[in-house]
């Protein structure tokens, strides 16, 4: 079954990519997605972890939610570096991931790095060491609001 | 516009090769060699539409998929000294 | 009418777009140490490239055009954060210490402090 779907994508990758639809291209693409799946098939990547199929219903909520975040922190991080006092108040704290999954983790982590402002700079187990800009951005992630979205996309909702 | 937006990207690439040529580390100069390829990308974008003619992306997607595995492939060498480096190693 | 107003903007996207690059590659000349300059790098890299493209995708209507520009956009969301921790995790093993206003990694996460005042 998620085989299937990463072959569908696969193809549909190739035909967004190609642009020419001859009977001959069209079926190198569909060798090539087949190739691609025995590939992963191989290599165990075509899992739960690797082509994470089950949280699409949670990512049509996630990914608008994570947009609105990283603007609102790139807002805030511009408005430092056009200061010309350059109000920076680095900190780095730990925080603790309710993640169960490594995909969960990993979606936490690259959520924490993608809105600037704060990146991840080390992960062991489930906790997250983290460089902020400002203070309170590491206060607000120590706060847990990010974790407990990225928790309830796990699950999902 | 595109035009502005053209001037702003190359203005962005001055910036970022200004940051490569001061370093003071060899990760500085990874991050703004990131930055360059990312910016590289945008100018090819806004340069195809200026141009009409988008099959300038194709190119972009290259060079981004490049960008990424030659960030990667640096870090891991200035880390390791070594490309072929494996975790199991430090085992031993 | 529309088209009008979708010409207008995705000029409004584009050109804010082409200001929040500017300022995340002074904020890339700016910052004082390795760490801060990875933040104002991913000004550039997330909100600066995503109005930027996202502008070109409305210039584009709906065609094959649009669609890779939503893959470059994917690009970005998903290996841009993979970058800068390798890079912030590299640094940090090779001993390059960040300059920190208060380091609070030694902290007891989830012990409650994190409620206090700021």
């Amino acid at each position: 079954m998620r085989h299937a779907s990463l072959g569908l994508m696969l193809f549909a990758f190739w035909l967004a990519l190609s642009g020419h639809y001859t009977p001959f291209l069209i079926a190198v693409g569909v060798v090539c997605a087949l190739a691609c799946v025995a590939v992963a098939r191989r290599m165990d990547t075509g899992d739960a972890e690797g082509h994470p199929t089950h949280l699409l219903g949670g990512a049509i909520t996630y990914f608008p939610w994570l947009v609105l975040e990283i603007v609102k922190s790139a807002w805030t991080v511009s408005k430092i570096i056009m200061n010309p006092r350059l109000p920076i108040s680095p900190t780095m704290t730990v925080v603790d991931a309710s993640q169960k999954t490594s995909v969960g983790i990993a979606t936490y982590a690259n959520s924490i790095t993608l809105t600037p402002g704060t990146i991840t700079t080390h992960v062991r187990g489930k906790r997250l060491t983290v460089h902020a800009l400002i203070r309170g951005g590491a206060l607000d992630l120590e706060g847990g609001a990010m974790d407990a979205r990225v928790t309830k996309f796990e699950g999902g909702a | 516009m595109l035009i502005a937006a053209t001037l702003a990207v190359l203005a962005a690439l001055i910036l970022a090769v200004i940051r490569a040529v001061r370093g003071p580390t060899v990760f500085d100069r990874v991050l703004a060699g990131n930055s360059v390829g990312t910016l590289a990308i945008l100018l090819l974008a806004v340069l195809g539409f200026l141009d009409g003619r988008p099959e300038w992306l194709d190119i972009g997607i290259t060079y981004g998929l490049l960008n990424i595995i030659s960030t990667l492939a640096v870090l891991k060498f200035f880390r390791h000294g070594d490309l072929a480096y494996d975790v199991g190693e430090d085992a031993k | 009418m529309i088209a009008i107003l979708i010409e207008w903007a995705s000029g409004a996207m584009i050109i804010t777009g082409s200001i929040f690059i500017v300022i995340g590659a002074i904020g890339l000349v700016r910052m004082p140490d390795l760490y801060t300059r990875i933040h104002a790098a991913s000004v550039t890299d997330t909100l600066g490239a995503g109005l930027l493209l996202g502008g070109l995708m409305l210039q584009s209507g709906l065609s094959l055009v649009t669609l890779k520009l939503a893959f470059l956009l994917g690009l970005f969301f998903f290996m841009g954060p993979v970058a800068s921790h390798a890079l912030a995790q590299a640094a940090l093993q090779e001993g390059i210490e960040p300059l920190l206003r208060e380091d609070r990694r030694h902290r007891e996460a989830g012990s409650g402090e994190s409620g206090e005042a700021r």
